[in-house]
């Protein structure tokens, strides 16, 4: 075999990093349910006039109707854990709270759709499908879906 | 399909750019089909957006794609890119307009910060916040799967054992290992229950396929592997919808696969997967999937991942191998990993798919999955299909 150059080449790597500013608006529909969240410490759902399901997190139109849905529905802070996982690293990025805690997500009461939020406060090996689970709102509120802390496990007398 | 050009997969390609990548797969291709940059009549090229930090690919990848001075359309829907691009190269030559269309996916996985790049496809205000990536995200389908069959992880762990047994017969692998369930079952978990011997890899690849259509496709070197027909639905916008929404409407599984594979299936005339296709090349991103896509793709009952695989159904050999190339847990270069399973499909079809053949093969699915829960299938045969199908 012939000598080739690109056996004996060293390569050049060029690190980078593309940091852009945004400003994302979070319209009429995401800002009422934030400032709620914030203000008030309430979840709120919206309802599609069509299928009468109740959108949480709220949606401006029902994706499948396709039907504005400009009823707002007052939501529990409590909910069932539809399903889970759990995080053993810390990443400042993923979140601030320390490990073991999951990523859940939860259909609150009043609700007939799930979101994604953190789990925190539980015995490892706890968690269960099904289970009760309730919101935890974080001290300093600034308008975000981080303004909950976390859900833990429920304890709300059955 | 009379063209196939592919690189090999590895964790890291530093030895070319991305579009001296692209470039291999693309000349390797038209080599495939005897045909020069001059012949093609259009491009079709993909990849996921924020991987290597480049927009327009469309037009900066001219220098490896052949583009130059040709109609050339970019298409990305996250990881159903590669079958999307398959699909969009398939339409260009069904519409008439084109004959001898080449379609691209790439990666190289090795220059970002994979799982920093896939959250950019989430909302900023609803998803990010609390979003654990990509394999946070898989696991949570994996426990609700666990909880609502039983499936155990040791089930799981038979598909990764199983597709990287297979990658031993593919030259192009980028993992390639005979392993044990055990083995498995002892790698450390990344999110509860998927363990790293569950996930797929990062890998940089890349792989170029040409279309003709049926009016050319005689002037090719090697025979055709056709599109018997193809399907995919891409719904739900958040990371939580496809766990809770699917059951407020319907109830299904799987929605997107499901509705999918309903069309696709109808339209083919496909009511025994596992009888009638010879083999399958799915978009499994962890071994999980290798269960529960095998319910919503109708090759078992809910529930019957388990006992299908570990039947030996699925292995080479078995009533229908599923990826003797090694699949998505064997290399996953995410632009190239759905055209990859489109490629080795039609190799397959031709009976040029070497130490992975499945022997007499003339019938097989290809799938991609992606984002939310979302799914391309295609069905590819040895023989021509009837006029005005598929
Ligand atoms: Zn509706």
């Amino acid at each position: 075999m012939t000598e080739d150059w690109r056996d004996s080449q060293e390569i050049l790597v060029m690190d980078g990093r593309i940091k852009v500013p945004y400003a994302w608006s979070a319209g009429e529909v995401g800002t009422t349910y934030l400032e709620s969240l914030r203000d008030a410490e309430r979840f709120l759902g919206t309802r599609c006039p069509v299928c009468g399901i109740v959108y949480h997190l709220p949606r401006m139109h029902c994706p499948d109707c396709f039907e504005a849905c400009p009823e707002w529905v007052e939501l529990e802070s409590t909910g069932t854990l539809v399903t889970w996982t759990i995080a053993r690293r810390p990443h400042p990025a993923l979140s601030p709270l320390a490990p073991p805690f999951g990523f859940g997500v939860i259909r609150l009461d009043g609700a007939d759709t799930g979101f994604l939020h953190l789990l925190y406060g539980f015995g490892v090996g706890s968690l269960r499908s099904g289970m009760r689970v309730e919101a935890v709102f974080a001290r300093e509120r600034t308008g975000s879906i981080l303004d909950v802390s976390h859900f833990r496990p429920s304890r709300e007398v059955v | 399909m009379v063209g196939v050009g592919m690189t090999v997969q590895r964790s890291s390609r530093r030895d070319v750019t991305g579009v001296e990548l692209i470039n291999e797969a693309v000349r390797a291709a038209l080599s495939d089909a005897a045909m020069t940059r001059k012949d093609i009549d259009a491009v079709v090229i993909g990849n996921m957006d924020h991987f290597e930090g480049i927009n327009y690919v469309d037009t900066w990848s001219v220098d490896g794609s052949g583009a130059l001075g040709k109609p050339v359309m970019k298409m990305t829907t996250g990881g159903t890119t590669g079958t999307t691009v398959a699909m969009g190269a398939y339409y260009h030559v069904a519409s008439g307009m084109f004959d001898r269309v080449l379609a691209i996916g790439w990666e190289k996985n090795s220059e970002s910060d994979t799982t920093g790049a896939i959250i950019t496809a989430f909302d900023p205000f609803w998803d990010r916040p609390t979003f654990g990536g990509a394999v946070a995200g898989l696991a949570l389908e994996a426990t609700q799967y666990m909880a609502e069959t039983g499936a155990s992880e040791e089930d799981a762990a038979y598909v990764a054992v199983r597709d990287r047994k297979n990658a031993l017969n593919n030259p192009y692998a980028h993992l390639r290992m005979e392993l044990t369930i055990q083995a498995i079952m002892e790698t450390p978990y990344l999110a509860w229950p998927v363990k790293l011997g569950d996930m797929c890899p990062r890998t940089d690849g890349a792989c170029a396929l040409v279309f003709a259509s049926e009016d050319v496709a005689d002037d090719f070197p090697n025979p055709p592997a056709w599109v018997r027909g193809l399907a995919d639905r891409h719904l739900w916008a958040y990371t939580s919808d496809p766990y809770v929404n699917q059951k407020v409407k319907g109830g299904t599984w799987f929605p997107a696969m499901e509705m999918a594979t309903r069309e696709l299936y109808d339209r083919v005339g496909i009511t025994d997967p596992l009888e009638q296709f010879d083999v399958a090349e799915l978009y499994l991103p962890y071994s999980f999937a290798g269960l529960r896509y095998m319910e919503s793709l109708g090759f078992c009952e809910r529930g019957g991942g388990p006992e299908l695989v570990r039947s030996g159904a699925t292995d080479m050999g078995g009533k229908c191998p599923v990826n003797p190339s090694g699949g998505v847990l064997s290399s996953n270069a995410i632009g190239a990993t759905g055209l990859l399973r489109v490629a080795e499909a039609a190799l397959q079809m031709q009976g040029r798919a070497g130490d992975r053949q499945v022997q007499g093969a003339s019938l097989a699915l290809a799938t991609g999955f992606g984002g939310c829960y979302w799914s391309d299938e295609i069905v590819l045969g040895s023989e021509m299909p009837d006029v005005g199908r598929g």
